[in-house]
């Protein structure tokens, strides 16, 4: 009994000194927090900020043709699309492109239904507000030229 | 069946619950629950004398959701029930729609799938293993965990564009190709965790305070495992060697050379063992797919709305936790007629309040810790 119990505390000891062991080793490690704001991560290739309108190269204008396909894609119903035919133009371009961020769960089938590419996932990282109201009605069209600038006013 | 246990337990059979019992509300807001579930312990001093889970504080219907949903939409859904091991539940669905609608899924997607599925199992038993050692009162080998864990969402993040709840999957095939620099992460994160694996092991596994908590606590005997239901860790840790990966093979696993780890004495301790010991096999499939990965398609062509035919079907997957099972009913529509969810971590919370009986408070916790619970899952 008594050496049983005199083993016991001897093998409990050498565990113990074996995990310090592990962590002294561990402090000379580097570590792996980013301090910031004063430094930044880097945003992995594939990152999903919220979704943004691609704009034609040539023109400037939203790619979109205003057809509907992410509307119906999305599972949350985060999308709202609105399009008409500019003067002189074959397709329809966007007139209202909102996203209500709040509900985005960021899964993607938007993006992968456009059948012209018009929307990507933006890398914008900071989406945290105090607020719901800078979310809940993003307007995407803000950030391509539009088309109907001109008739507007 | 408690006689035959050799932990100390309490005389439950003699003492009748009294109106003055000390009620104690373990949860819903508790840090050893791991999320909103409250179990009502009657207590006698430090001893449990009955322990009640309370469910449905985060239900959402995701079963009524998914009748609602095209069957794509669902997709999404998956990752909001088990946040900790969303490919599995991806892998569920997509499989489930591509038994429905016999699509094909070139070899190089399946291997993608397992590829991604095992580094998730390893980021889900790596976080279990961080707050199952919070739950005991150890603190170090949390960060440790999370630290491997950290270059593997990293990782993950970096092919799928999510750190948690991926939607990567997609009907016959997966959203995006693995990239060399994939690759190479992946295998340097074998080999990280080669070496850091034993030291897990000598940091924890040896710790004889670790060992007093967990040895003979919480003891599942064999005789209960399939009666209650249980899968996974859990059952195997009492001697059961079932795996769905094996036991009902599906995707490539047939093909893979890798074990399924057992340990027969039913304790936390044994359950602790057998995720570990899980880690090391995930290791070995994700070699041996990294080792092997086709040239090819990452997605075969599927129609753009998805209408599967008339007809019901069901798909098991073994998640981090256990059996994961979807049952689904179609009348030819494009949405789901009805969808059934069989969840692991439900059925191995139902035998808690056996297991906790005549436990001494902190036992309940580790053995609370020990189920490895996800609460959306079980609230689904
Ligand atoms: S990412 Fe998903 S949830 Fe967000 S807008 Fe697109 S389809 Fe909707
Ligand atoms: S699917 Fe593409 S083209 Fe159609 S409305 Fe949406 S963004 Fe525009």
């Amino acid at each position: 009994m008594m050496t049983s119990y005199a083993q016991d505390i001897i093998t409990g000891l050498s565990s113990l000194l074996t995990g310090m062991k592990v962590t002294i080793k561990t402090m000379f490690t580097k570590g792996h927090t980013v301090q910031w704001p004063r430094q930044t991560a880097q945003l992995p290739l594939n990152f999903r900020g919220h979704i943004r309108l691609v704009a034609n190269d040539s023109t400037g204008f939203a790619k979109c043709i205003a057809c509907g396909s992410c509307v119906r894609a999305c599972p949350s119903n985060c999308i709202e699309v609105k399009g008409e035919k500019p003067e002189g133009a074959k397709k329809k371009s966007p007139t209202l492109f909102r996203l209500d961020f709040t509900k985005c769960s960021l899964c993607g089938l938007c993006v992968e239904s456009c059948p012209v590419a018009a929307i990507t996932f933006s890398r914008d990282y900071a989406l945290a507000g105090l607020t719901s109201e800078p979310f809940a009605a993003m307007n995407l069209l803000d950030e391509v030229a539009s088309p109907f600038a001109g008739e507007e006013q | 069946m408690f006689e035959s246990q050799t932990a100390p337990t309490y005389h439950l059979e003699t003492v009748e619950e009294q109106e003055n019992d000390f009620i104690l509300n373990l949860g819903p807001q508790h840090p050893g629950t791991h999320g909103v579930l409250r179990v009502i312990l009657h207590m006698d001093g430090e001893y449990i004398l009955t322990a009640d889970p309370v469910l449905g504080y985060g239900h959402r219907m995701q079963e009524k959701i998914a009748e609602n949903m095209t069957w794509s939409q669902v997709l999404p859904y998956m990752a909001r029930m088990d946040y900790l091991s969303a490919l599995s539940y991806n892998q569920a669905w997509v499989c489930l729609v591509e038994k429905m609608c016999e699509y094909e899924v070139p070899r190089r997607a399946e291997y993608i799938r397992v590829l991604t599925t095992e580094l998730n199992r390893i980021s889900s038993h790596l976080l279990w293993f961080g707050a199952f050692l919070l739950d005991l009162g150890a603190f170090t080998p949390f960060l440790h965990a999370f630290e491997d864990r950290e270059t593997l969402l990293d990782l993950l993040e970096s092919l799928t564009g999510s750190r948690l709840t991926y939607c990567f999957f997609r009907f016959g095939g997966v959203g995006a190709d693995v990239d060399a620099a994939f690759l190479r992460g992946a295998q340097d994160f074998v080999k990280q965790m080669h070496t850091k694996l034993p030291r897990y092991h000598e940091l924890v596994t040896g710790n004889v305070i670790f060992r007093e908590r967990t040895r003979d606590v919480g003891v599942i005997l064999p005789f209960d495992t399939w009666g209650y239901g249980l899968s996974g860790p859990v059952l195997r840790g009492s001697g059961e060697q079932y795996d769905v990966r094996t036991s009902e093979p599906y995707s490539i696993y047939p093909e893979l050379d890798f074990n399924v780890p057992v340990e027969q004495s039913g304790d936390c301790l044994a359950r602790y063992l057998v995720r570990l010991n899980e880690i090391d096999e995930s290791l070995k499939i994700i070699e041996q797919t990294l080792a092997n990965m086709p040239e090819g398609p990452i997605k075969s062509k599927v129609p753009k709305i998805i209408k599967p035919p008339e007809g019901e079907a069901s798909m098991a997957v073994e998640t981090p936790r256990g059996e994961l099972m979807i049952y689904a009913v179609s009348d030819g529509g494009k949405v789901p007629y009805r969808v059934k969810y069989r969840v692991p971590s439900f059925a191995n919370l139902s035998i808690f309040s056996k297991m906790a009986r005549g436990q001494l408070l902190a036992d309940a916790l580790a053995i609370l810790g020990s189920l490895d619970l996800v609460i959306p899952e079980i609230d689904r």
